[in-house]
């Protein structure tokens, strides 16, 4: 046995804090090393020759690196001592920077003397290892998409247009999410539908994917390239087959005009079978199980009217959800945000005083298709003084502690729209800070300024309430002089979705301290997860605009791509195996396993190597050991305890 | 240069198991951030907190480790499902045996999500001055001989 150990300079990053000369020269009394250097940057194109050439020079069996986190380097690692003949799976790492270096800027000596102990203990591991085999498997050709807003649909298209069966799974009846709600889009002013609803055509469009609205993911099992879904399609009592979208029963329900109609923030009302908004897509009716007369009692007059209504047959109020399987071999996940409720600040008087809304109501007051048709009106009347209060919920050490990204410019946006449509009207934007760091951005901040937008700014500190005055609504900011206000509009925060507890107990990906998805790496892989083949698509991982939106949406779909292109993956060698002299057939291993990967096979448990992921559970329940995982055995942490603690080796 | 480090005083040494998704995650991010904690610890990274045997931990006692640091994701966050609810039953009996030698306050499980860099450091830091406080294990040359 033959061991390289490398110790990585990492410019200064490691050998600012740990003597590098001094590890290097101490592993050299380790058992079984051969040689031991140190270097710049072990990474770099000729720290790897280094490498390979003294495993082919030395005949090296093993290989330890030291230096950054082997979440960071060890796949490059792995290939690097592969090519150059060893086994990738006799390689070993010891994290002295992330663990070290970095951690123990002021304690050089103690920091060296760690760094020594990581790589006897990295060492004494790898003396142990053994050559592991990669074994492929085939690729499902077909990817799910969870979520059906702009980062959805984006994802959909791009993985249907690479020729991949795409299923596009949305919670509520329509694709089309948040940002079918928005009126027009800053700083270019397009309309959002406009460029939305040809996208969404699309999607109904196309031979690849497979639309599956009113629906949610209930269960993912297997892993990258094999995962199997489960969706439940929620009873629409409707037959989708059938429905033309005539919105006959709509007109004909008892409920019409009556219930609340959430798409226009609950401004405007609906009916209890309806569609969320005119270019719905699927343009399919749906019956809301929590208000349909006849659902919730039995009987809705002699016979429910939309059943008379419908030409079509459509109506089926015995309807069930059902519950399909998906086969795919990547997971996008798209499923979007939530928008803060300002009601838990009371000093802003939402849902008390009713000259008080939120930036999403004003834009459906301000929308065409919303339930003034366009009009800014508050009780009636179009205001003549209109005060913007930014940041929400947002950048609150109590509460949501980021920057949410957008309010600056949906509030610039909105405070051009009054001005566009109500020309004397007075505009005051309480800001705390206004960030115009887009494309165009801060051009169209300095275009509403000079249409004659008073921005005030306050710190973020600063107290601020909205009293109700008669018909108006008084403005207190600390530092200025009150403001009596026909309209405020608060730019609430963007929060991840609410119901994300559920969300993430069926993905089991993490989140973060802002509760938004994590991606494994902030820079250098924002779209992973630390579940490889799921990826993350837009507002779930943190706020974006709709460019950064589609942008992180376009590089999910490649990424989920790639597998589903390759057409077969490798799978981790790294999984239990039994050894069989020693397993009883107790049958402990077969009950634990989270995988249902071990069996008893003629009273000796059995991996399926395919199923099995990895995690050595089954390991640390085994009573007599027969159950080990590959490159984490017993003996192998054992012999890391051991020599970590020795005061020789 | 003057080395700082007081080398007389009683410098613990602490095994740390660490799972790969969170808490190894977690301690990458108290480095990349610059949080600053005693160099005590020594990690063995396992893929799932469930890996760890409690044999592990008496074995790391009985060399003579002074304290035992077994962290995984929060309840409910275990990258293989429930993993982590299995260890915590396990440390839970092991400490009833722990308890009997004097040893159940040397043997800490903590749960360290990937974004909590800060925590690291902070559970670190923790533990050791409390493990400084209790002195060496006092098994340590008994086992010894
Ligand atoms: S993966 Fe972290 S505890 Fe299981």
């Amino acid at each position: 046995m033959k061991i390289g150990v490398y110790v990585c300079e990492c410019g200064t990053n490691i050998s600012g804090t740990v003597d590098v000369a001094d590890v290097a020269e101490y592993a050299k009394s380790l058992p079984n090393v051969a040689v031991s250097k140190y270097y710049k940057y072990m990474c770099s194109d000729p720290g790897q020759l280094l490498i390979k050439d003294d495993i082919k020079e030395l005949g090296l069996t093993h290989v330890v690196v030291a230096s950054c986190s082997p979440r960071m380097h060890e796949p490059t690692f792995r290939t690097v001592v592969e090519e150059a003949g060893m086994n990738a799976y006799c390689f070993e790492m010891a994290n002295i920077r992330e663990h070290c270096s970095w951690a123990h800027m002021h304690e050089k000596f103690k920091a060296t003397e760690k760094a020594k102990d990581l790589v006897k203990m990295s060492v004494a591991k790898a003396a142990l290892l053994e050559p592991l085999e990669k074994k492929q498997v085939p690729v499902t050709p077909a990817a799910l998409v969870i979520g059906g807003g702009i980062a959805g649909i984006q994802t959909a298209l791009e993985i249907a247009e690479s020729g991949f069966k795409t299923y596009l799974v949305e919670s509520t009846p329509s694709i089309g999410g948040r940002m079918a709600q928005l009126d027009k889009t800053f700083p270019t002013m397009d309309c959002s539908a406009c460029i939305l609803t040809p996208k969404m055509v699309d999607v109904a469009r196309h031979p690849n994917i497979e639309l599956l609205t009113y629906s949610e993911v209930t269960g993912i099992d297997g892993y990258i390239g094999n995962f199997t879904v489960t969706v439940k399609k929620k009873a629409r009592y409707v037959d989708i087959e059938k429905c033309v979208g005539c919105g006959l029963c709509a007109e004909a329900c008892r409920l019409k005009d009556r219930v609340d109609d959430e798409f226009n923030e609950n401004l405007g009302k609906r009916s209890a079978i309806y569609v969320p908004f005119p270019q719905a897509v699927p343009l399919k009716y749906t019956i809301d199980p929590e208000k349909c007369i006849f659902l919730k009692t039995g009987k809705c007059g002699d016979s429910p009217p939309c059943v008379g209504a419908c030409a079509a047959d459509a109506i089926n109020h015995q309807q069930e959800d059902e519950i399909i399987e998906l086969d795919v071999g990547t997971i996008v996940v798209a499923t979007g945000f939530d928008l803060y409720d300002p009601s838990q600040k009371p000093e802003y008087g939402y849902g008390k005083i009713k000259n008080v809304i939120t930036g999403m109501e004003f834009e459906r007051l301000v929308s065409a298709s919303g339930p003034t048709e366009g009009h800014i009106e508050i009780n009636g009347k179009e205001p003549e003084k209109v005060v913007f209060i930014q940041c929400v919920g947002s950048r609150d050490k109590e509460g949501n502690e980021y920057c949410s990204r957008v309010c600056c410019m949906y509030t610039a946006k909105h405070a051009h729209l009054v001005r566009d449509k109500i020309p004397g009207a007075e505009v005051i934007v309480y800001n705390t800070d206004v960030r115009a760091y887009g494309k165009g951005f801060e051009e169209f901040y300095v275009r509403v300024m000079d249409e004659g937008v008073k921005y005030l700014r306050r710190e973020l500190d600063d107290q601020i309430e909205v009293v109700e005055n008669g018909d108006k609504a008084i403005v207190k900011a600390e530092g200025h002089p009150d403001i009596e206000a026909d309209l405020v509009v608060l730019a609430t925060a963007i929060e991840q979705k609410k119901d994300i507890a559920d969300i993430s107990k069926v993905l089991k990906i993490s989140r973060g301290a802002d509760n938004f998805f994590l991606e494994i790496h902030p820079k250098l892989r924002p779209m992973d997860t630390a579940t490889s083949g799921i990826f993350l698509g837009g507002c779930c991982q943190g706020p974006k605009d709709i460019p950064d939106t589609v942008a992180q949406a376009s590089g999910a779909a490649a990424k989920a791509t790639i597998p589903l292109a390759q057409g077969k993956i490798d799978l981790d060698p790294q999984t239990s195996f039994v050894i069989e002299n020693n397993c009883a057939g107790c049958g402990l291993c077969v009950e634990a396993c989270p995988y249902s990967a071990i069996e008893l096979m003629d009273g000796k448990a059995e991996v399926n190597e395919a199923l099995c992921r990895g995690c050595g559970l089954c390991s640390a329940t085994c009573r007599s050991g027969a159950i080990q995982l590959k490159g984490l055995t017993d003996h192998q942490l054992i012999s890391m305890i051991k020599s970590s603690l020795s005061e020789v080796f | 240069m003057i080395e700082m480090d007081d080398k007389s005083d009683f410098e613990p040494k602490i095994i740390g198991f660490l799972c790969n998704w969170c808490s190894y995650a977690g301690a990458d991010l108290a480095g990349v951030s610059r949080f600053q904690y005693p160099a005590n610890v020594r990690v063995i990274r396992v893929m799932c907190s469930s890996r760890i045997d409690p044999q592990f931990v008496l074995k790391a006692l009985t060399e003579g480790a002074d304290g035992v640091l077994i962290a995984g994701c929060h309840p409910g966050d275990c990258h293989y499902i429930e993993g982590n609810y299995r260890t915590r039953r396990r440390i839970a009996a092991l400490d009833k045996i722990l308890e009997k030698y004097g040893l159940s306050d040397r043997v800490f499980l903590e749960w360290v999500s990937a974004s909590e860099g800060k925590r690291f450091a902070e559970v670190v830091t923790d533990i050791t001055n409390k493990l400084k406080e209790l002195g060496p294990n006092p098994h340590k040359a008994r086992w010894e001989i």
